[in-house]
């Protein structure tokens, strides 16, 4: 890791409509580094991304500090972080056909960000147009230019997505669910093209998703989020071997196989808590198999823990190597 | 072996479309030539990506939409159609669970008149019994008392699948469709669903079609699997063995496009193009412009679905050799 962070979330807090929906994120993303971001819905996983590229209205209150490159960009003047948005950091998000202005041919909007953040005139921002569909894969790439988000498929819609993420040469393409509205075959097809635009270009990736499948073969180090804040950190292949927190080991076990012996998935009782009643203290303890009554008098730090592991930290006062697996958790069943 | 709980034969569903207003009309056969049979006790899954029919498969074998052809025979007799004698009667021995648990709930009923209803509907026993079949219902499917008397937007969504589970197993049906019951779930709470309906299955001996995109989740609750590609089966067997050693080459790729945390990156299978479009059906087997090994045989013929070992079959002209190109591996 270099010694200077890409991009670095400090104290990250954003409230909406009085309800606290992020409460202290702290994340940093190496220049060119592929982070995962893995959480249930209501973790703040997508937030934590609007909110650190101002692309979440006024009625949002957001403090804390979001550096790029050392420079605090968090209430920048909106022309400032217009440069920001698809010249350094580009987002793609799940739904690609919203995402789309269905109005308009897909080379357009493609041309538009070319326009926009490499001042191409408009010959010019076909052909490079062009030139990123063909890089992502789309095929019949001239004819395609032309087309409406509506005569694509979903799978090509994210392609386009990803190509006009990618015209303004960003240093950091922020991915939220991007395959979740795709077929699994579509999505292969779409983590692969990822993939291979990161060891093309040296991009920084972040991908927000539920799926630790499609974090663990995507990225290399990994933050998992529960109910606004960050509860485990750790090198991808470390977290899925000896997950530290509680809820990241009860996630795993959560998670049928697709291969070896059939064996009951163990499930994590209870629900996501709602933010606007959180329990007091940790609040996964209410379905924490470690919990103790130190773990409702404060809610845990996000911290190291070995001195021989500076990349692995967890929120939990009961954090150490040395518990691996959540116990058989029983369901109840009909008399 | 016994007559089977359900029997589907040679169903076809067609759907006219009109590309635009004044355009010209195409048929899409969302099913094509499906059948499949239901055993008492048993999970039956349907696999498949989105419009490959398998929703619509699960329609027809409920009656609630009916066959363009084809026969369905439900504990030895014709099923009634809608609007037909004994179709009422035909509703409360099969029931549906839903995606959405929001929407499949009524708003305006707690979850005790929900799961009350089919059973007043019904004439369950006296009501007498039919409030201790609601208890009973309620700690099946692991809610309390105090659930009962909620309204729907006041519990969580995996205790509102929950309720609607209950609410399809009231009036103690033989058979259970649930259309993609887990996907609007969260991850964790998922596992609680496959746990549950493998426990009332294990519990109640209650047949079931199962329809899913997630293959992990079928695998959990499903004693066989059948694989749909463009309204067709193209495979069928016990999960395990289909997904260890799947024949198909559509499902040796889904099979191998499941991302898994445990599972390292290893050789996956990439299929180039889009996701079919059931409007534009390839000639010959569907799948063939995807295919990594399709022959010229397969351009022409469609392949049927054949048995290649008991329990097992695949519609595939490698897997029979029939292809006129490369084969792929039998099964012994």
């Amino acid at each position: 890791m270099s010694t200077r962070p890409f991009l670095e979330l400090t104290d990250l807090c954003v409230s909406i409509g009085g309800i606290s929906v992020l409460r202290g994120v702290n994340l940093m993303v190496a220049r060119g580094e592929a982070v995962g971001i893995v959480g249930e819905s209501g973790s703040g996983k997508s937030v934590t991304w609007l909110a650190a590229l101002g692309l979440l209205g006024r009625k949002a209150r957001v403090a804390g500090r979001v550096r790029l490159q050392g420079e605090d960009i968090l209430h920048m003047p909106a022309p400032f972080l217009d440069r920001v948005r698809g010249a350094r950091i580009a987002m793609i998000f799940q739904d690609p056909a919203s995402s789309l202005n269905p109005v308009h041919k897909v080379g357009d909007q493609v041309s538009e960000v070319l326009r926009l953040h490499r001042g191409m005139d408009r010959r010019a921002a076909r052909a490079e147009a062009r030139r990123l569909f063909d890089a992502v894969g789309i095929s019949d790439a001239g004819r395609r230019l032309d087309a409406y988000p509506h005569e694509l498929s979903g799978g090509q819609n994210q392609r386009v997505m990803i190509a006009a993420a990618l015209a303004g040469e960003p240093d950091l393409l922020v991915a939220d669910e991007p395959t979740t509205a795709l077929d699994v075959t579509i999505q292969a097809q779409i983590l692969d093209l990822l993939r291979e635009v990161r060891t093309e270009t040296g991009m920084g990736l972040v991908i927000i998703s539920h799926d630790l499948g499609i974090i663990a073969e995507t990225c290399s180090r990994v933050a998992v989020m529960y109910a606004g804040r960050v509860v485990e950190e750790a090198p991808v292949d470390d977290l899925l071997e000896r997950p530290i927190h509680p809820y990241t080991a009860a996630l795993l076990a959560a998670l049928p196989n697709v291969d070896g012996p059939r064996r009951r998935v163990t499930a994590i009782p209870g629900s996501v808590p709602d933010l606007v009643r959180l329990p007091p203290g940790c609040p996964f303890g209410p379905r924490c198999r470690r919990h103790t009554s130190a773990c409702d008098a404060a809610e845990p730090a996000l911290a190291s823990v070995d001195a021989e592991h500076p990349g692995r930290r967890a929120a939990c006062f009961h954090s150490s190597f040395a518990h691996a697996r959540a116990p058989e958790h029983k369901e109840v069943v009909l008399a | 072996m016994t007559v089977p709980l359900l029997k589907a034969e040679r169903l076809v569903r067609r759907y006219g479309v009109r590309h635009g207003f004044f355009g010209r009309k195409s048929t899409v056969h969302a099913v094509d030539d499906v059948s499949l049979t239901i055993r008492r006790g048993e999970t039956l899954a349907l696999v498949g990506e989105s419009g490959c029919g398998k929703s619509t498969t699960g329609r027809l074998l409920i009656g609630l939409e009916p066959a363009d052809a084809g026969a369905i025979s439900f504990d030895g007799t014709v099923l009634p159609m809608p609007h037909e004698p004994g179709w009422r009667s035909s509703r409360a021995r099969m029931q549906m669970v839903f995606q959405d648990p929001l929407a499949a709930l009524d708003r305006h009923l707690t979850i005790r008149e929900q799961i009350r209803e089919p059973l007043d509907i019904h004439r369950f026993g006296s009501p007498s019994e039919r409030a201790e079949r609601v208890a009973a219902l309620l700690s099946a499917v692991g809610l309390g008392t105090d659930h009962a008397t909620r309204y729907p937007h006041e519990l969580s969504g995996g205790q509102r699948q929950r309720a609607v589970l209950a609410r399809a197993l009231a009036p103690r049906p033989d058979l259970i469709v649930c259309d993609e019951p887990m996907s609007a779930l969260d991850v964790s709470i998922q596992a609680q669903i496959i746990n549950l309906l493998a426990d009332l299955q294990a519990e109640l001996g209650t047949a079931m079609l199962f329809i899913s995109h997630d293959l992990r989740a079928v695998r959990q609750v499903s004693h066989r699997v059948a694989v749909m590609y463009l309204g067709r089966i193209v495979e069928e067997g016990p999960p395990d063995e289909v997904f260890g050693a799947p024949l198909h080459p559509y499902t040796q790729a889904l099979v191998s496009a499941i991302p898994h945390p445990r599972r390292r990156r290893t050789e996956r299978i990439l299929l180039p193009g889009d996701p079919p479009n059931p409007m534009n059906r390839p000639k010959g087997c569907a799948f063939h412009p995807r295919c990594p090994i399709a022959g010229s045989a397969c351009k022409l013929q469609l392949p049927a679905l054949e048995p290649v070992k008991e329990s097992r079959s695949v519609a595939c002209h490698a897997v029979h050799g029939t292809t006129g190109g490369p084969a792929i591996r039998r099964l012994a």
